[in-house]
């Protein structure tokens, strides 16, 4: 039998309600998270809301979430076959499901 | 005046323009100095710099033409080579940190070049310190004003003069409308349209789309530059897939088929050892070897160091080999599988010796620009381009917007990408879905090895992904409404992909990282440039000659 990796994600917008999905993702050795969630994207939902540039070389650094409690690259995280836990950067302004404003102020707009 | 696009040549555009006293808006559809093409680069500047031996720009120029197959613009390849090295100059007076032995920068010589003559920043960090330290030198300008998640949707042009921009706001949804005096599109490539590629998220063609749309041309569109040694198996995370080309510049490495034998001799270059063969031919001769049964496992070649010891690769790579040894890699044990990678576009927007395209006031820079490389980009041309294309670009948009009294914006002219912004439409499709679809579709018909048949076939499926897209964009403007990105996103993509395919298909010879299976031999009669514009909704192709070489 294939082997799943369970991911549980918060989503939601400020001012919207919050609220967990869980989504299965077949899993393969060597995947990352950020290989979980594009996967997400394309098969059950692309509303779902990440932040990623480079997708595996670790150098945009825009991809930082929660993974089960602990600040991690997404795109460095390994996906592993269980029940991982998500969500977005508790010390950053929420914008959507995963993403956070991590943008210096003087680079948005206002 | 505007730049879009902060990778090295947008930031040096905006740069270059404050320093001329121009006022800058600099715009990213990610955030500034992070995504885009730069960041991810690991090694390898290239410019005749001349620390390690003796060297000149016009040795320089004389390797960039002869890899470009005589389809260069010999006067953007020139910009290329001569600016490339005040470029590296200024790069190392602003603290990049080249690698350096003693007082001298180091230099390293990559296959296509007569001497050692690429720069480069310890380890693998090339791209990563470019972008922070053009990032610093941003922002102590106060003349540059940096804006993130903007998404350009289109330019604002009038009787063939362009005003401005129309985008939205990626973390809010809100449009967004820019008035300029002069514009530079520094948008970087296409290989997002590439199932398997070594760009960020970002590189959809999106300029080229732009360009298109506001009737500028493009040049030499059927040249996509594939690497030859992407990482391919085992699988790797928070590694950079072109890591190995660092590898074998400091250590040569052995590239072997299934029979453990090298192979690239069968194919017209022996290598035994080191890092000679040029990415054309490297990917040609992988390909035929996987065709041949020959190949690896995972479908390519392995590339082994096993003959290097531990202690040598440590030297040359510190830390990279501990993040490989997480990986369960020990290359003193194991060879790596690696394969053809979609790296780089040759091809791009039409421009001018100032870098200005057809449509007044519209600049380009960097890999948005086509014509410096050809048929086939020497490596470590790349960010020598975006650091000389960017200067150039932005101190001629610097001259013109002095010039300009007012920009020629019209609010009729923003309204149609203004409406496409601010709609509200059910959602049809699952664009990221069709974004998959159209990598595969590329990459199985129109990738480095190319028939009619296949091209066509891609064309009809490219005319349905279309069809699935729909007119309008998925659901309501909203914060970070993802999907509404990949719809914009995969517009852009769809057009450039297009243009890929109708240039590959009127090509009937093979060129560089262009080859037929069907003309798989160079033909004379084929020198010459192929321009795409959009005319009625349509992309009409022409045959232009090549720019004459100036005397130097």
């Amino acid at each position: 039998m294939s082997r799943v990796a369970t991911l549980v994600i918060a989503r939601g917008a400020p001012g919207e309600p919050s609220r967990t999905e869980r989504h299965r993702v077949p899993f393969e050795p060597g995947q990352s998270v950020l290989d979980g969630l594009r996967y997400i994207r394309v098969q059950h939902d692309p509303s779902l809301a990440i932040r990623f540039s480079c997708i595996n070389a670790n150098a945009c650094k825009e991809c930082m979430m929660l993974l089960d409690g602990k600040v991690v690259y997404a795109c460095t995280a390994r996906l592993e076959p269980r029940e991982m836990t998500l969500a977005p950067l508790p010390n950053k302004p929420l914008v959507r499901d995963l993403v956070t404003e991590i943008a210096p102020p003087d680079e948005r707009l206002e | 005046m505007l730049v879009i696009g902060a990778g090295a040549a947008g930031l040096y555009a905006a740069l270059a323009a404050a320093g001329a006293g121009a006022a800058v808006l600099l715009v990213d559809r990610s955030l500034v100095g992070r995504g885009g093409a730069t960041v991810m680069a690991q090694m390898t500047v290239a410019a005749a710099v001349g620390e390690q031996v003796p060297d000149d720009w016009s040795c320089h120029l004389g390797d960039t033409l002869a890899a470009g197959r005589g389809l260069c613009d010999p006067a953007l390849a020139r910009l290329l080579c001569e600016q490339g090295v005040e470029c590296i100059r200024e790069m190392d007076a602003w603290g990049v940190g080249w690698a350096r032995d003693g007082g001298r920068i180091r230099q390293v010589q990559a296959p296509g070049h007569d001497r050692p003559r690429c720069v480069y920043v310890d380890f693998l960090n090339t791209g990563p310190a470019v972008s922070k330290t053009l990032r610093a030198q941003v922002q102590r300008q106060p003349a540059i004003r940096r804006i993130g998640d903007l998404c350009v949707v289109d330019l604002v042009v009038q009787d063939g003069v362009v005003g401005g921009a129309v985008g939205f706001s990626v973390a809010d949804g809100r449009p967004v409308t820019v008035a300029a005096k002069a514009v530079v599109l520094a948008t970087g490539g296409l290989t997002r349209l590439y199932r398997r590629n070594s760009a960020s998220a970002n590189m959809g063609g999106d300029g080229y789309a732009l360009a298109l749309r506001a009737g500028a041309a493009l040049i030499d569109m059927e040249f996509v530059q594939f690497f030859p040694i992407g990482h391919l198996a085992p699988r790797l995370i928070g590694m950079d897939p072109i890591m190995w080309d660092p590898f074998r510049y400091k250590l040569g490495g052995r590239l072997l088929n299934a029979e453990g034998r090298e192979f690239t001799a069968d194919y017209g270059v022996a290598e035994a050892g080191s890092y000679v063969v040029t990415r054309d031919l490297a990917t040609y001769a992988i390909t035929k070897e996987v065709e041949a049964g020959r190949g690896s496992p995972a479908g390519g070649a392995y590339l082994s160091f096993q003959h290097v010891e531990a202690a040598a690769l440590r030297a040359a790579f510190g830390p990279v080999i501990d993040r490989l040894a997480a990986n369960g890699i020990d290359l003193t044990r194991m060879p790596v599988e690696v394969a053809p990678i979609a790296h780089y576009h040759m091809g791009g927007v039409r421009v001018g010796p100032s870098l200005e395209t057809g449509i007044a006031n519209l600049f380009a820079a960097g890999e948005a620009v086509g014509g410096a490389n050809g048929a086939n980009r020497l490596s470590g041309n790349a960010i020598t381009e975006a650091f000389a294309f960017g200067r150039q670009a932005g101190r001629a948009a610097a001259a013109r917007a002095q010039r300009t009294a007012r920009p020629a914006w019209r609010d009729g002219a923003a309204r149609a990408a203004l409406d496409l912004i601010g709609a509200d439409a059910p959602a049809a499709a699952n664009p990221a879905a069709l974004v998959v679809e159209l990598q595969a579709v590329m990459a199985e018909r129109v990738g480095p090895f190319r028939t009619a048949g296949g091209l066509a076939h891609a064309l009809e499926r490219l005319a349905d992904l279309r069809a699935a897209l729909g007119a309008l964009p998925p659901g309501a403007p909203a914060r970070f409404a993802l999907a509404r990105l990949d719809w914009f996103d995969l517009r852009n993509m769809l057009l450039v992909a297009e243009a890929v395919a109708r240039a590959a298909l009127a090509r009937t010879e093979s060129r560089g990282a262009h080859q037929r299976e069907d003309h798989p031999t160079l033909r004379s009669d084929w020198q010459l440039n192929q321009v795409l514009r959009l005319e009625d909704g349509a992309l009409a192709l022409e045959r232009v000659p090549v720019p004459a070489e100036q005397a130097a």
